[in-house]
């Protein structure tokens, strides 16, 4: 198992440094560079100025030669510095001599993109369970019919509408919940039952719309799980024995049918740093998305190749902890005789 | 049970959220005495990177900075020129050095004293290669600075700059005493900047907003309002519902909202006033001079002709615009009062294209010569107004018979792929530009290398010539006269076609007092200092803090 576990955790460097590379020149075939972005099109700003930013930045030389120098920092951890924001700290804070610490970036907007996934993902799951065991029970009948039109209209519909007609009605029609941002202006001076309110007022819209689309796959997906189970023999014999019928479907049928449904939500770790730029820029949360693609329009390549290595490196550690997983429950796979 | 708690629990929540906000109660149409105090919060679509000027080059940055830091100069309402650190300037009789003379007991908000070592100081982190700033030029060609005493800068220019002065109007002081002997492209000064000008940095809150408060310490006297906040709210239609639900004072509309939505909301109409400026910059179709048939000026003239220019105006910015016929803001002394936009004409559009050899041979609706079809591609980049443009060109060209396709970029790719190379026919964009009324860069033949900013490769000696000349005179009248017959030769030769040049359009809480309507040449934030908000008007959920 040791020798297993060594040997695919080896084989992870070259995957990532093949990544990066890839990623590193695909990022290089879009034209232009910061300095076409930032201050490409001011008449105040000459050629040569430009071109001196250029060989600060190392922007000049061979994409090779560039990315040499990132895999070099990268040896040491290092991310880098962002180009664009004054050479904000890309992935972890510094300290600079005089004790000024200045955050970085990944590390402010991971954790409140973080924050909104998580609770989206929770009521995705704590919505879809009882609507797929509705559905599998009543299938075919009204409830069921309702069920699958409400999910799906859900899925269907443009995320950003729904979000701007919620704010519209929560926020300026009745002003029960804010409109945009994490924060109320007075947030530091409230106590802390009080912030935590303003927190879920100022989150509760962005995470029913985030929720709404994804509620749609996993209420089928449990549905099906059910449907599967409950015609299965020892659900009979269950029935047979004379248990209660509510016993039969929440402790027999659905504790299995959720199985599968762990095997999704695991692949789904991943995708959680991701996050919607429409969906952050509309409601002015500073998270992943919106960093990723203010990087990419400005061309910030250091702060795109932080995002891109990082979630390579959370993706393949997902897939390692699920082989690992697999290689525990089954010996063929780790002597290596199945794939 | 369970269940009762949860509910119990939601309408809890639910009430609590509906108190605490809404109107104060007090009429806002009714006059108030100007008076000091309260919150101003905008809106910004971008929050800055940094707050050092010079580094920090994109509009957000630029926008707070300028409420931080003093420059020697600045435009006045009319904007002519007038002293901001300074006290007065001096020209040389050989008009190569100017001479600054600092107002007396400057101070910064830390309360060390502002001299001309502060100013000598930013002079060479600007100048300096070290330094990551896009914009030295201006200042390098300074050959020498000094300061004869604490009050006095002197700068000497190797041959008469008449752009200087404007330049040293957009060049923010910073201190000294904080900067000296640190890396100015990753110092923390960025982020917590020490300034002259009315207001200092209180807190800045990533991602979500910078709140300014009052600087006791501010060169040009204290301003009224107490505290201004700018909230980073990236999407228009975020920011203008926070405007209705009265959670921001200002943010700037688009034509749609101003002409249309804001109009047709009486409760809106109640409690937001609009404003009207105009902008710096105009929106134009240029033509690559270097590809046929461009660099025939019929052929330019003949499209300007053929493109209505108020159609333009009514239909993308609802009538929020100015046809425009020289480069220059609309209102200010550069523009030359005789020249006029080219008019809606394509009987005189098909006529100079005849003449120019272009006709209608192979009977398919498009013209032709040498049996090549008069087709070109018009290239723009992701801005809803320069498309819609663009398709409106598109039919007035295709009725005289001008075939049109349009091709959309992203900026960067727009920029690096077919600017800097040149390889483009047609292209809708739009230049924003310095009050000076100095072009060389972007009209001289010497300014057409890749990266700079003649891509159309305009070439006209005697363009080069006035432009050259405008440099060297300092004499304000004498130079009016130099840019006014730049502008009529530029109008006739047609190298681009000026579409117009849109309106800003802040709309800003009526509880904002003291505002200039209708706005004075400089917009209406030249007076921002004096701006006020009664008390009354005052939001109280802050105002209690």
């Amino acid at each position: 198992m040791t020798r297993y576990l060594l040997k695919r955790l080896f084989w992870m460097v070259p995957l990532l440094v093949g990544i990066s590379l890839v990623s590193f020149l695909i990022m290089h075939l879009a034209p232009g560079d910061i300095t076409t972005t930032e201050a490409g099109f001011n008449p105040k700003a000459s050629e040569e100025s430009r071109q001196k930013l250029r060989q600060l930045y190392h922007l000049d030389e061979p994409v090779l030669v560039q990315y040499g120098y990132w895999l070099k920092r990268m040896a040491t951890l290092d991310f880098g510095t962002s180009f664009a924001t004054h050479q904000r700290p890309v992935f972890l804070e510094k300290k600079d001599e005089q004790g000024n610490v200045s955050k970085g970036l990944i590390q402010e907007a991971l954790p409140v993109t973080l924050l909104i996934n998580v609770l989206s993902l929770g009521l995705i799951v704590v919505a879809a369970l009882p609507l797929g065991v509705a559905s599998a029970l009543y299938q075919n009948r009204p409830p069921d019919r309702a069920i699958t039109v409400f999910v799906f209209v859900g899925f269907a519909v443009p995320g950003f509408w729904l979000a701007l007609m919620l704010m519209y009605w929560l926020g300026v029609v009745n002003s029960w919940l804010p409109i945009s941002g994490l924060h109320s202006l007075n947030y530091e001076k409230m106590g802390l039952l009080a912030q935590w309110v303003d927190s879920a007022k100022h989150l509760a819209i962005p995470v029913f719309i985030s929720a709404l689309g994804g509620l749609a796959g996993i209420s089928l997906f449990v549905k099906n799980g059910m449907l599967d189970v409950l015609h299965q023999d020892y659900i009979t014999t269950a029935r047979a024995k004379g248990l209660p019928e509510n016993i039969v479907v929440y402790r027999h049928a659905l504790r299995n049918a959720m199985l599968p449904l762990i095997t999704l939500l695991g692949l789904s770790i991943p995708g959680l740093i991701g996050g919607s730029v429409i969906a952050e820029s509309l409601f002015a949360i500073p998270g992943m998305g919106k960093l990723f693609y203010d990087a990419v329009m400005m061309r910030d390549f250091p702060v795109i190749m932080g995002i891109l290595t990082i979630g390579a490196a959370l993706t393949l550690i997902g897939n390692l902890l699920a082989d690992i997983a697999y290689a525990w429950a089954d010996p063929r796979v780790r002597r290596g005789v199945l794939h | 049970m369970p269940r009762i708690i949860c509910i119990g629990i939601l309408f809890t929540l639910l009430s609590a959220c509906g108190n605490g906000r809404g109107l104060p109660q007090a009429d806002l149409d009714a006059a108030y005495p100007a008076e000091s105090g309260g919150v101003m919060i905008d809106a910004m679509s971008g929050e800055p990177s940094g707050l050092i000027p010079m580094i920090a080059g994109e509009s957000a940055a630029s926008a707070i900075a300028s409420r931080i830091f003093n420059s020697l100069l600045k435009y006045d309402r009319n904007l002519e020129l007038e002293g901001e650190l300074a006290q007065s300037w001096e020209i040389s009789k050989d008009q190569k050095t100017i001479t600054f003379r600092l107002k007396p007991e400057l101070k910064w908000a830390d309360g060390t004293p502002l001299t001309s070592a502060d100013v000598l100081f930013t002079w060479q982190l600007v100048t300096d290669d070290k330094t990551r700033t896009p914009y030295g030029a201006d200042y390098k060609l300074a050959i020498k600075a000094e300061t004869p005493d604490a009050l006095t800068f002197r700068v000497s220019y190797a041959q008469p700059y008449a752009p200087a002065l404007d330049s040293w109007s957009g060049l923010q002081i910073l201190p000294k005493h904080l900067l000296e002997g640190q890396d100015i492209n990753t110092t923390a000064f960025a982020r917590k900047p020490v300034g002259s000008h009315y207001y200092q940095l209180e807190e800045w809150k990533e991602g979500e907003r910078i709140s300014l408060v009052r600087n006791p310490n501010a060169t040009q006297g204290p301003p009224r309002i107490d505290r201004l906040v700018s909230r980073f709210i990236p999407d228009p239609a975020s920011q203008f519902l926070e405007l209705m639900a009265d959670n921001i004072d200002v943010m700037n509309l688009n034509p749609v909202q101003y002409a249309r939505i804001v109009p047709a909301r009486p409760e809106m109409n109640k409690k937001i006033a609009l404003y009207k400026e105009l902008g710096n910059g105009y929106t134009y179709l240029g033509f690559n001079l270097k590809h046929k048939p461009f660099d025939d000026v019929r052929v330019r003239q003949a499209i300007n002709y053929a493109i209505d220019k108020q159609e333009l105006i009514d239909g993308v910015l609802l009538g929020l615009g100015e046809p425009v016929a020289s480069p220059y803001k609309p209102g200010t002394r550069w523009v030359n009062p005789q020249l006029e936009p080219y008019p809606y004409d394509p009987a005189t559009a098909r006529q100079l294209l005849r003449e120019a050899g272009f006709e209608d041979h192979d009977g398919d609706g498009i013209l032709d010569r040498d049996g090549k079809p008069l087709a070109f591609e018009i290239l723009t980049n992701q801005n809803k107004q320069r498309e819609m443009s663009a398709v409106l060109i598109q039919r007035r060209l295709k009725e005289i018979g001008i075939d049109v396709k349009i091709r959309v970029l992203e900026w960067a790719s727009f920029l690096g792929r077919y600017i800097k190379t040149g390889d483009f026919d047609v292209v809708v964009l739009g230049w924003s530009l310095s009050l000076d009324p100095d072009q060389y860069s972007i009209w001289h033949s010497s300014q057409t290398k890749p990266g700079q900013f003649n891509f159309i490769n305009y070439n006209n000696p005697q363009v080069d010539r006035l432009l050259e000349k405008g440099r060297l005179e300092l004499n304000p009248d004498k130079r009016m006269k130099i840019y006014h017959e730049f502008s009529r030769i530029l109008l006739a030769d047609s190298p681009i076609v000026y579409l117009y040049e849109g309106y800003g359009l802040p709309a800003i809480h009526k509880r904002v007092r003291g505002i200039d309507n209708p706005a004075p040449p400089a917009g209406i934030g030249y007076n921002s200092q004096d701006w006020y908000i009664p008390t009354p008007l005052r939001r109280a959920e802050i105002s209690a803090q």
